[in-house]
C-alpha cells in the first residue's frame, strides 16, 4: 500500500542531500573537533563552514550562532538566559503566549516558581497575537517576550517583524522559537528585530538530536551544560559534527527551494482544505491566510482523534492530532484550548503537515479518505447522533 | 511495538454489535465528551437472559475495543452474571490495554452496569404497577 506522509510538522525525512554531507563524518573524518591534529582541525572547520551556512540562512552572523541539540534545548536555553539577565537587572517580568510549545511553557512554569511573573498572551479565534496587546503588556520589569514564529498544531504565523520593532522600542528581548518556521519561512533576523531565536535541524529535512540558538552580540547566552569549552563555553560536549554539517546542507537546499517549494505546497494546503471543509459540522483551526504552507488543522464534530489516526493509518496516511488520547493526558491540546475550541470539539481534531513531495492525487486521496472515516465513526457515535437528533447543540 | 494489541485492533476495526436496539429493555450512557469518551449500551432481556446488546461509542481506539468486547461477553448471559463483568475482564479478553488506556475497560464495564441496573429499575417499576 502507498504510505503518505502528511505528519512534516512532527519530522521530516532526512534529504539526500543532507545525508551525503554528513557520510564523511561518521568514518573517514571522525577527528574531534577539539583535537589539534589535522583530522580534528577538519571536523572543526566542517563545523565552523555549518555555521557560517545556517548564519547566512536566517540573515545572522556565524559569532551568534550556537548548536544545541535540538529545538527544546535551545528554548530553554534562551529562556534561561533571559530570565537570568532579568533577575540580574530586577526585571522579573516574561510576556509569552498560551500556546507556545511545551519547551516554552514548561521552563515558563519553573520560572514562576522561581519568583518571575508570567504574562501568558491570548492568541484568540485566530491563533493570531495582537501585538497591541502585546505592546500594552510590557512594563518596566518584563525581561523578555517569546513568541513563536509559527504554531506546531494549527500552523498560524505570527506577526514577527512587528514583535520585534515593538520590542525593540521598548528595549525588551526579543525571542521566537522559530522551529516550525526555520526553512520554510523567510526569515532576517536583523529586520525583524529577533533578539534569540531556537530551531530544530529535523524540521527541514536535517538530522533529528541537531539544533540552534541564534543569540544577538551581546547576549552572553547562559549553559545548560556545563563542562568543556565547545561553542565558546556556552554549550559543553563533544560537537554532533555530521548533525550540524547535516543541518547546514539540510536549511540551505531547503532555503534554495523555498520559494517555488511553497507555491505548490500552499496549493495542495489550500485544495486539501477546500476538500475537507465540505465535511458538514468541521471547522479549520487558525487563520486562514497567515499559515504555514504546509498546514492543515480542522476539528470535527461527534469524533474522537486517535480512532480517526488509527482508521487513517490503516489507509496509509500519516496524520496527527491534538486530542486527549494522543496528548497523553486528559485534556486535549492546549493549542487548541488557546483558540476557544471546546473540549468536546478538540477532542475531534486532525493535523495535516504536507511535505514538498506532495501530489494532487494524494490530496484527493486524503480528502476521500477523511471523509469515508468521519462519516464510518460519526455513525456510531453517541455524540454525532444527540447532535443529529437535536437533543444537543451543533457548535461547528 | 505496536501501540495495542491485534485483538484490541481487530475489535476497533471491526467492532461486534455495534448500533442500538430501539425497543430495548436497558440504556447505559457513561463517560462525557469532556473527557474525550462516552459509551452507550442497549440490552434486550428476555428471562433475564441477555438476548441482544448493542453499543454506540464516541472515543479512542481502546474505548471502542473495550465497548466491542464487553458486548461479546455478556451476549446470552444470564443477567446475574453479567452483572458480575469486570474492567479486568474486559482487558485480559483483549489481551491487555496500556496502563494509561485501562479506564477504558472500566468505562465499558460501567455502561454494561448502568444498562443493566436501568433494566432493574424498569422492572421494579413495570412489578410495581
Amino acid at each position: 500500500m502507498k504510505r503518505i506522509y502528511a505528519d512534516n510538522a512532527a519530522t521530516t525525512r532526512l534529504s539526500s542531500t543532507a545525508l551525503e554531507a554528513m557520510l564523511p563524518y561518521f568514518r573517514e573524518q571522525f577527528g574531534n573537533p577539539s583535537s589539534f591534529y589535522r583530522e580534528g582541525q577538519q571536523a572543526k572547520s566542517a563545523i565552523e563552514q555549518a555555521r557560517i551556512e545556517i548564519a547566512g540562512c536566517i540573515g545572522a552572523d556565524y559569532k551568534q550562532i550556537t548548536f544545541t541539540s535540538g529545538g527544546s534545548e535551545a528554548d530553554n536555553q534562551a529562556l534561561l538566559t533571559a530570565a537570568a539577565l532579568g533577575r540580574s537587572q530586577g526585571k522579573m517580568h516574561i510576556i509569552s503566549t498560551a500556546f507556545e510549545h511545551h519547551a516554552i511553557l514548561h521552563p515558563l512554569k519553573a520560572l514562576e516558581k522561581e519568583g518571575f511573573r508570567v504574562t501568558l498572551l491570548d492568541v484568540h479565534e485566530n491563533g493570531i497575537v495582537d501585538v497591541a496587546e502585546l505592546e500594552e503588556a510590557i512594563g518596566e520589569d518584563t525581561c523578555l517576550v517569546s513568541v513563536m514564529f509559527a504554531n506546531n498544531e494549527i500552523g498560524t504565523i505570527q506577526p514577527i517583524a512587528e514583535i520585534g520593532a515593538v520590542c525593540r522600542k521598548h528595549g525588551v528581548l526579543f525571542h521566537t522559537d522559530a522551529v516550525q518556521a526555520v526553512g520554510h519561512l523567510e526569515i532576517d533576523v536583523e529586520r525583524m528585530c529577533i533578539d534569540m531565536l531556537s530551531a530544530s535541524a529535523h524540521k527541514f529535512h536535517g538530522p533529528k538530536g541537531t539544533g540552534f540558538l541564534y543569540a544577538r552580540k551581546g547576549i552572553r547566552l547562559r549553559p545548560l551544560i556545563a563542562g568543556g569549552a565547545q561553542e565558546k563555553s556556552k554549550r559543553a560536549g563533544t560537537e554532533n559534527v555530521a548533525g550540524i554539517v547535516g543541518m547546514a546542507a539540510a536549511l540551505t537546499e531547503s532555503n534554495a527551494r523555498m520559494c517555488e517549494q511553497n507555491k505548490h505546497i500552499a496549493a495542495c494546503r489550500d485544495a486539501l482544505i477546500a476538500g475537507l471543509e465540505e465535511i458538514e459540522h468541521c471547522a479549520l483551526n487558525g487563520d486562514k491566510e497567515h499559515r504555514l504552507p504546509s498546514n492543515v488543522s480542522f476539528c470535527f464534530e461527534g469524533i474522537e482523534g486517535e480512532s480517526l489516526l488509527l482508521l487513517l493509518d490503516d489507509k496509509g496516511i500519516c496524520a496527527s492530532s491534538g486530542s486527549a488520547c494522543t496528548s497523553g493526558s486528559l485534556d486535549p491540546s492546549h493549542v487548541l484550548m488557546a483558540i476557544g475550541r471546546v473540549h468536546d470539539v478538540a477532542h475531534g481534531s486532525l493535523r495535516l503537515t504536507l511535505g514538498e513531495d506532495i501530489t494532487k492525487e494524494d490530496v484527493t486521496f486524503i480528502i476521500q479518505a477523511v471523509k469515508e472515516v468521519v462519516e464510518r465513526l460519526r455513525s456510531f457515535s453517541p455524540v454525532w447522533r444527540d447532535l443529529c437528533t437535536g437533543k444537543a447543540k451543533h457548535i461547528l | 511495538m505496536a501501540l495495542y494489541s491485534e485483538k484490541v485492533m481487530d475489535h476497533f476495526r471491526n467492532p461486534r454489535n455495534l448500533g442500538v436496539i430501539e425497543d430495548a429493555d436497558g440504556v447505559g450512557e457513561v463517560g462525557n465528551a469532556k473527557c474525550g469518551d462516552i459509551m452507550k449500551m442497549y440490552l434486550k432481556i428476555e428471562d433475564d437472559t441477555i438476548q441482544d446488546v448493542k453499543f454506540e461509542t464516541f472515543g479512542c481506539a481502546s474505548a471502542i475495543a473495550s465497548s466491542s468486547m464487553a458486548t461479546e461477553l455478556i451476549k446470552g448471559q444470564p443477567v446475574s452474571k453479567a452483572m458480575e463483568l469486570t474492567n479486568q475482564a474486559v482487558a485480559e479478553a483483549l489481551d491487555g490495554l496500556p496502563d494509561y488506556k485501562l479506564h477504558c475497560s472500566v468505562l465499558a464495564e460501567q455502561a454494561i452496569k448502568s444498562a443493566l441496573e436501568d433494566y432493574e429499575s424498569k422492572k421494579e417499576k413495570k412489578n410495581n404497577a
